[in-house]
């Protein structure tokens, strides 16, 4: 789960990391009274993802009006696709140096890596490797004082920013760690008059951990088709083609996109009802797919734990409660297959032994090539 | 012969006495596996499937020689039993678990490290040793003796591609899951290492998805130190940049981790590419080495 810019400077503070003085706000009038005692203000959209200053997402105003019109001409636009709803305005710093400093679990390393760079700001991504300090953590150690001197010492910071910077940096893994982030990046890590400061802040929170993080905001970048099939236990994903797909597991939910793809048909959805989807499972997923009005539905189960004669029984319930008026290729394999294929004989429905016949037919039956 | 584990391996299933712990135990016994003891806190003294049970992973390890362990705990406990085990000694753990928090995966990898100790998994189908020793959830009709060793991060795609092999009658050395997570134990490097060691592995599949970068790492490796034919298939070649499909390993970002990248790293290292799954026993065929 990412989490907005302001929420993450929420976390900072109560973590002791300097931010800038503001506030967030959701209509344009609001910029009026903040940006009176703020004064010189930079106003910045909320939307999740990056290079919002190249998106245009980014200004600066020095008064009341001025704010205003920024707000107005953010709030409810889109910025890299997505709308902004939601504006921070906070104080401009004077800013000296623009530094890069991020906390990230690395599946090579198979635990979090420290990244830091002199160069931080807007073009981060451009920036040589050799220019970016790059220090695995041992998770059963963690950020002691001597790593805090050594990157300091590396980001060439002296003086009293580098006892600045060795007092937040334990502050930053502690946050990390306490709050099962995926990732917390501050780009840019700002000196302005003296001061360290979080001038911005991405933050992702582990999606497994959230059972363990009641107190954080909830943050929701799913529609409503894809929350509805993770509240009952599916993985969906919208995409914009007419075949409706389902698959038991990613690997072989991705497979099924591959192919229909290869025969030249386009997938509506991923929809991967898990290694051990139950009748009631089998059922809703069969359900979400049809409510997205397809042209075809392919059903393509390989089952290891899950059970074919418990697909064909969630098809035959679905099929018998609501009238199905797109076809449905359905290819069984696995644990209890001639018992599912039996249920769907029984009721004059073919079941495909092989994915690639199965999925030459879907293409077909979704050009309307075939009956 | 084959990798990691092996007719002789003894296992301790943690968290038998459950619904899934009590079905794959039973279906692992079925397949021939040495299961000489569970695990289940409270209920030590107790029998599951004719297998004793403990109340301990210590307490197992004193009564029996133990070899490998295989976790069916829930997520929130998983990290707990995970450390137990390593802490008792076990120097291969299947952990079949999914939705275990990074944090903790990352835990278990760094004790996992200081003890010797390998981890398939978590979020894994297992691992089996064709016709001697399966530690897993995969069905068991599927996997027979024969020259071709799998490594895969994905569980239902591997069965497809047994499933069509077996059906173009090539069985398999070792099938190992290294684990549809962020963080596993495994990688392809570890697995390809064991696989070109084996004399009864003949090629090797390997199995990967978009996302990430140990299919370009492996190929790096394939380069210098596999002589043993490789075949390769990657699942999410149509996959749209930045959506996460299911598996966290799979999803695109910042232009890393894309289908053609890890195709294009695959074949300079000479790998044999499937642009489809059930393509892979053709390939075999073509290899002419049976």
């Amino acid at each position: 789960m990412k989490l907005f810019e302001y929420m993450g400077k929420d976390l900072f503070r109560q973590y002791g990391i300097p931010t800038p003085k503001g506030k967030v706000i959701r209509t344009a009038g609001e910029a009026g009274p903040v940006t009176e005692e703020l004064g010189n203000v930079v106003i910045k959209t909320q939307i999740l993802s990056g290079k919002r200053g190249k998106a245009g997402g980014i200004k600066f105003a020095d008064q009341s009006s001025d704010a205003i019109e920024a707000a107005n001409s953010i709030l409810g636009k889109e910025f890299n696709g997505l709308v902004a709803e939601e504006v921070l305005i906070e104080e401009k710093l004077p800013i000296e140096k623009e530094l890069y400093l991020a906390i990230v679990m690395e599946g090579s390393l198979r635990g979090p890596i420290l990244l830091a760079s002199q160069y931080g700001g807007m073009d981060i991504e451009e920036v040589p490797e050799a220019n970016i300090i790059k220090m695995p953590i041992d998770i059963h150690v963690g950020i002691q004082p001597y790593l805090c001197r050594e990157i300091a010492r590396k980001l060439e910071l002296t003086g009293d920013i580098q006892q600045q910077f060795s007092k937040m940096l334990p502050n930053l893994y502690r946050l990390f760690k306490e709050r099962d982030c995926e990732m917390v990046e501050i780009n840019p890590l700002v000196i302005a008059d003296g001061k360290l400061v979080a001038a911005d802040a991405k933050i992702t929170i582990d999606d497994e951990a959230l059972y363990r993080q009641p107190d954080l905001p909830k943050v929701e970048e799913r529609n409503e088709a894809e929350q509805k099939a993770h509240a009952i236990g599916l993985s969906f994903v919208q995409l914009d083609g007419d075949i409706a797909i389902m698959a038991n597991g990613a690997g072989i939910t991705m497979a099924t996109l591959d192919v229909i793809n290869h025969y030249g048909g386009s997938p509506a959805n991923f929809l991967d009802a898990g290694g051990g989807a139950n009748v009631e499972q089998t059922a809703a997923a069969l359900e979400l797919l049809l409510s997205t009005n397809p042209k075809a539905i392919f059903i393509n189960i390989f089952g290891g734990i899950t059970r074919c004669d418990d697909v064909a029984r969630a098809f035959l319930q679905v099929n018998s409660q609501k009238s199905i008026d797109v076809p449905v290729v359905i290819r069984l394999v696995g644990t209890n297959q001639e018992a599912g294929v039996k249920l769907l004989q029984e009721q004059g429905i073919v079941a495909y032994e092989h994915m690639q016949e199965a999925a030459m037919k879907t293409v077909a039956l979704a050009k309307g090539m075939v009956e | 012969m084959a990798i990691f584990i092996n007719s002789d391996t003894r296992v301790v299933v943690q968290g038998i006495t459950g619904k899934q712990g009590r079905f794959h135990t039973q279906q692992m016994l079925k397949y021939g596996t040495k299961i000489v003891a569970g695990v289940s806190p409270g209920k030590g003294g107790q029998e599951a499937e004719g297998v004793p049970v403990y109340d301990s992973v210590f307490a197992a390890a004193k009564e029996h020689q133990v070899d490998a362990g295989v976790l069916f705990i829930p997520a929130a406990f998983a990290k707990d039993a995970a450390l137990e085990a390593i802490d008792a000694g076990l120097k291969l753990l299947v952990c079949i678990t999914e939705h275990i928090p990074l944090h903790d995966a990352a835990e278990i990898m760094a004790f996992a490290k200081k003890r010797g100790a390998t981890i398939v998994g978590p979020n894994t189908f297992g691992i089996v040793s064709s016709g001697q020793c399966k530690i897993g959830i995969m069905p068991n009709q599927f996997f027979t003796p024969g020259p071709v060793g799998i490594v895969a991060r994905s569980g239902t795609l591997s069965y497809e591609i047994v499933g069509n092999l077996s059906h173009a009658g090539f069985g398999t050395s070792t099938v190992v899951g290294m684990g549809g997570d962020r963080i596993v134990g495994l990688n392809f490097i570890d697995v390809l290492t064991q696989f070109e060691q084996d004399p009864d592995t003949k090629v090797i599949i390997l199995v990967g998805e978009i996302g990430g970068s140990s299919e370009e790492e492996a190929a790096e490796y394939i380069k210098e130190n596999i002589s043993k034919p490789v075949v390769a298939y990657i699942a999410g070649q149509s996959a749209p940049p930045g959506k996460r499909m299911g598996h966290a390993g799979a999803i695109i970002e910042r232009g890393k981790g894309t289908y053609q990248g890890k195709i294009d790293a695959l074949k300079a290292a000479g790998v044999h590419v499937a642009a489809l799954p059930y393509e892979v026993p053709n390939i075999i065929r073509e290899l002419n080495i049976f």
